[in-house]
């Protein structure tokens, strides 16, 4: 068998109850896509974290570069006008 | 067999189950820290967890049919082996992970149909722990199964052991369905089941399993095992050795 760190890596999300979005809650390792979801399952929703799995291979994640942070969101810190903060918020809506 | 009235048959017969999980648990148990990754280690062990808890459930009851005052810790730890009624299946060493996963796929594939049938025993309190314990042996086979044909349909090298693994492992199979006194008494009042059922379901299961992972069904041998009546091999007396070291050092320990 290969060692374990030969195995590819997979994230996991998942969803705590219904309406909720699935959240990233950490990664393993997994031969295969059926294994990932049993592995999820016997290490991430053990204490009932969840009711739904998603795993993705690492690999197939597109992530944004650390060295363009600058130019990808440096320009939106000084434009607060594109929060909804001038509003006022009448006292029967709760949820906004 | 000494002669039981219908209630030693009862207390024995959930005494097979109880010692069959408690027995298999602590196999599973000897796996943690030693998987091939650390992820298998947490699905042996959640195994595990589930077959104990069921154990336990089966213990305490099985005392309280025996009517002698006897714990779920006084029957797991102060017996001798002579006295478990576990399936010889269940004690058999752990090997390699390959033998354990056949090990859990041919006993998962058997206590699923019979956890199903059990849910309606004329037992309430049976009825109950096999009902929940359905689910559990539901994903158990879904993990074992996984990987018989994970293995199997692997390499030559894992194709080769995994059939090894079926060859050594089946004649400790038969006794599962091998219907003896106890078994007949308890289907007749409605507590029991019927083991040809059971094996119906187990004979397919194994069959749709094994064709996926391109593994043969071993032949079936004349002779049994039956550790269900207190015969055992070699394993079991050191595997209790361990199991109950620290009760018997320290009768009565707690955490």
């Amino acid at each position: 068998m290969t060692e374990s760190r030969d195995w590819p890596l997979y994230e996991v999300f998942i969803r705590a109850r219904g309406g909720l979005d699935h959240k990233h809650v950490g990664s393993l390792h997994a031969v295969d896509a059926r294994m990932a979801i049993e592995h999820a399952r016997d290490l991430y929703t053990r204490r009932q974290e969840g009711i739904s799995i998603w795993v993705v291979r690492s690999e197939e994640i597109v992530a944004s570069d650390p060295a363009d942070a600058d130019a990808f969101f440096e320009p939106a810190r000084d434009k607060v006008y594109r929060h909804p903060t001038f509003y006022d918020i009448p006292d029967e809506v709760k949820t906004l | 067999m000494s002669t039981r009235g219908d209630s030693g048959n009862h207390g024995a017969f959930v005494l097979r189950l109880a010692d069959s999980n408690l027995v298999l648990a602590q196999r599973l148990g000897e796996w943690i820290g030693h998987a091939p990754a650390l992820e298998e280690d947490l699905g042996l062990a959640n195994t595990a967890l589930d077959l104990l808890g069921q154990a336990r459930l089966l213990l305490t009851y099985a005392g309280a049919l025996e009517g002698r005052g006897r714990d779920e810790d006084a029957l797991a730890y102060l017996r001798e082996e002579g006295e478990y009624l576990n399936c010889a299946l269940a004690e058999q060493p752990n090997g390699d992970f390959g033998d354990t996963l056949a090990r859990q796929f041919l006993f998962d594939a058997w206590q699923l149909p019979l956890y199903e049938r059990l849910a309606s025993s004329r037992d309430p309190q049976l009825a109950a722990i096999a009902a929940r314990g359905v689910k559990e042996a539901r994903y158990h086979l879904r993990y074992s199964s996984g990987w018989v044909v994970r293995l199997g349909d692997g390499t030559a090298e894992s194709h080769g052991r995994v059939q090894g693994s079926l060859e050594r492992l089946w004649p400790y199979t038969a006794e599962l369905f091998d219907a003896d006194d106890i078994d007949r008494a308890m289907q007749v009042a409605g507590i029991g089941v019927d083991l040809g059922a059971v094996r119906v379901d187990w004979e397919q299961t194994v069959a749709a399993v094994l064709a996926e992972a391109t593994l043969a069904r071993p032949g079936d041998r004349p002779w049994h095992w039956y550790g269900k009546r207190g015969e055992h091999g070699e394993h079991l007396g050191h595997m209790l050795a361990q199991m109950q070291a620290l009760q018997r050092a320290h009768p009565g320990a707690r955490w």
